[in-house]
């Protein structure tokens, strides 16, 4: 883990400029979540909106939205692909997102372009570049 | 010290005991002859209370002693104008030949009611700068959503279908995205500059064949005048765009500058905001809409209009492109009738010091709050009716938050202002102090302010676990939106099945 301020950032995978993380997974798919960043930005989760699977997004779209008592924010989707599985778990107990942002998962995407989309997607180190500059 | 009152009262059903009246009807009458079908017949009896007069006005005001509202004292929610509402609002509102009077009642026994709402249209419109106005929405997006169902109108009627993107500035209203969504539009979002403003080079970007229009709010919900308002509307007017005015922050400008003469060519106003009706939970709100000359064939119907030939107002269902009702009848008449009495009482010259003064008692508690430890003011210094501090430093410095300071001051018996909004500012406290306060209100809120900065640096328990002299302490409100109890049965149920445990 890098920390910059009370913000955690899990090495080995990758980060968009929105705050989300993708976790490449040894068959090609991909894990989809939000940051430790987003999570306190946020605060108390009180709703995970979770996407539909089969749903099919471009990079950049909108996944889905997740719900804090300040405020509904989007997630957008890191990677374009189709949605495979998505975290149920998150549908009751979106709190766990607050509890461990890296292993709270939202989507599995199988992805359709991803050795393109990486290089435009930032690493541990240069994400908490970025949140220093934020 | 400021204490809440705190009464353990129980709900209005659970005081009834049966028999008890406050009341003494006739007897009825045993041999009428009324033919009411059996299927229409009550089968169960009616559940109302019952209870004796006196014990109904102690219920009603021990429960307004743990309520606080305008008439307690400050109560500043930015871009809310939580104003203080004049008694004399009431007393014209609930006069007998005001009140009793019925909607379906024939035009020509209702002049004086007509002459109202179109008096009041004068007034909107000189204030504005529009050519005519619809009184029917109910509240602020009720307008929004009239507004941009004309500009959608309008663009269909033009031949335009592929006008489909609204430009929302990101420190809109939330409200603004969501009505145009409802509308089908696309929300496209206009990031701000350093100043807080409008980023012009990010306007110019986004504007195609595509753009339907640009909803603003100006001042802008940091509080700050959007300057270059005359280069935004030659931006989007060229584009073939229509400029929408969010007039929820018109309590900054009154009387000083109007929308129609920046180049808007529809807006919402809010009476319960900027015109004192009654706001919130005193409501219902009103949200008149106004448009220039070229979209007045799309308003709602009816409108009311003059017919100086008859000398008689009438409501005019002649609107050829109307875009229907947006709500039933003809607006909620009597917070219309609130609005016209705090006009005519204000006047010219009393609505332009309404802002004058607004703007510079923000700008008073701007300047005496600025430079506290743990507050931060982001954006340009000088504001309108509003300011927005963040209180990111003291965060970062000492786990206090903005909605920790939000809590900590209704200790000390004052409003806490809005909080988290706009969403460009981290940690933000939204603070619009209003034309109707006094400046001794204003010094002991950035007293109390201070205060709660001393202590997150100090003592930060307090602030964190705070309230602590409020009738309701701190509320659980992700529990309460995760799992939300809406009525007392409800809570009842639930408590006999242990699922709650308070």
């Amino acid at each position: 883990m890098i920390e910059v301020g009370e913000y955690k950032i899990k090495e080995g995978l990758y980060y968009t400029k929105e705050h989300e993380w993708v976790q490449v997974l040894e068959d090609g798919t991909v894990l989809v979540g939000i940051t430790d960043y987003a999570q306190k930005e946020l605060g108390d989760l009180a709703y995970v909106e979770l996407p539909e699977v089969g749903k099919v997004v471009e990079k950049g779209d909108v996944l889905c939205e997740v719900e804090s008592v300040k405020a509904v924010s989007e997630v957008y989707a890191p990677v374009s692909g189709e949605v495979i599985e998505v975290n149920e778990e998150l549908a009751d107990s979106p709190e766990k997102i607050n509890e461990d942002p890296y292993e709270a998962w939202i989507a599995k995407i199988k992805p359709k372009n991803l050795e393109e989309e990486l290089k435009e997607l930032m690493d541990a180190k240069a994400y908490a570049e970025y949140l220093k500059t934020l | 010290m400021f204490r809440q009152a705190k009464w353990d009262e129980p709900l209005i059903f659970e005081l009834s005991r049966p028999g008890r009246v406050g009341y003494t009807l006739p007897k009825p009458i045993e041999d009428i002859k009324v033919d009411i079908p059996e299927k229409l017949r009550r089968k169960s009896k009616l559940e109302l209370p019952e209870l004796s007069e006196p014990e109904i006005v102690k219920h009603y005001t021990r429960l307004s002693e743990m309520n606080y509202g305008v008439d307690s004292g400050i109560y500043p929610l930015g871009s809310c104008t939580m104003k203080y509402n004049p008694k004399i609002n009431e007393e014209i509102a609930t006069h007998p030949k005001v009140a009793y009077i019925h909607p379906y009642q024939d035009e020509r026994t209702v002049q004086g009611a007509l002459a109202i709402m179109w008096e009041l249209e004068q007034w909107l419109k000189e204030i504005t700068g529009m050519d005519r106005f619809t009184l029917q929405p109910a509240a602020g997006a009720n307008g929004e959503f009239t507004g941009v169902m004309i500009i959608r109108a309008y663009h269909l009627d033009n031949g335009e279908p592929q006008r489909n993107e609204m430009l929302v500035p990101d420190s809109a209203h939330g409200t603004n995205p969501a009505s145009a969504a409802m509308a089908g539009f696309k929300v496209i979002e206009i990031p701000s500059n350093e100043n807080g403003t409008i980023d012009l080079e990010a306007l110019e970007n986004a504007v195609s064949e595509r753009t339907a229009g640009l909803m603003l709010t100006n001042p802008n919900t940091l509080g700050i005048f959007e300057d270059e308002i005359v280069e935004i509307a030659k931006i989007i007017h060229k584009a073939g765009g229509l400029l929408y005015y969010d007039g929820a922050n018109l309590n900054g400008i009154l009387g000083k500058i109007r929308p129609g003469d920046m180049g808007f060519d529809i807006v919402h106003l809010n009476l319960h905001k900027t015109f004192s009706t009654p706001h919130g939970g005193g409501g219902p709100g009103a949200g008149p809409v106004g448009v220039k000359e070229f979209l007045k064939d799309y308003l709602p119907v009816p409108l009311v209009s003059y017919d100086e030939k008859s000398g008689r107002y009438y409501l005019d269902y002649n609107v050829p492109k109307s875009i229907g009702k947006v709500k039933e009848l003809y607006g909620n008449f009597a917070v219309l009738v609130r609005a016209l009495t705090y006009l005519k009482i204000m006047g010219r010259d009393g609505l332009r010091e309404v802002s004058e003064i607004a703007v510079l008692n923000a700008n008073y508690l701007t300047q005496k709050l600025k430079g506290t430890r743990g507050y931060s003011l982001p954006g340009k210094e000088l504001r309108k009716h509003e300011v927005v501090f963040s209180a990111e430093p003291m965060k970062k410095e000492t786990g206090v938050k903005a909605l920790d300071v939000a809590k900590r001051l209704l200790d000390f018996g004052m409003h806490a202002p809005t909080i988290y909004f706009p969403l460009i500012v981290h940690e933000a406290l939204m603070i619009e102090p209003t034309e109707t306060v006094s400046k001794e209100e204003l010094d002991a809120y950035v007293e109390a302010l201070k205060r709660i900065s001393e202590e997150a640096y100090t003592n930060p328990e307090i602030v964190k676990s705070a309230p602590h002299n409020t009738a309701v302490k701190r509320v659980d409100d992700v529990l309460a939106a995760k799992k939300p109890i809406v009525t007392w049965r409800m809570y009842k149920e639930l408590k006999e099945k242990g699922e709650v445990d308070y």
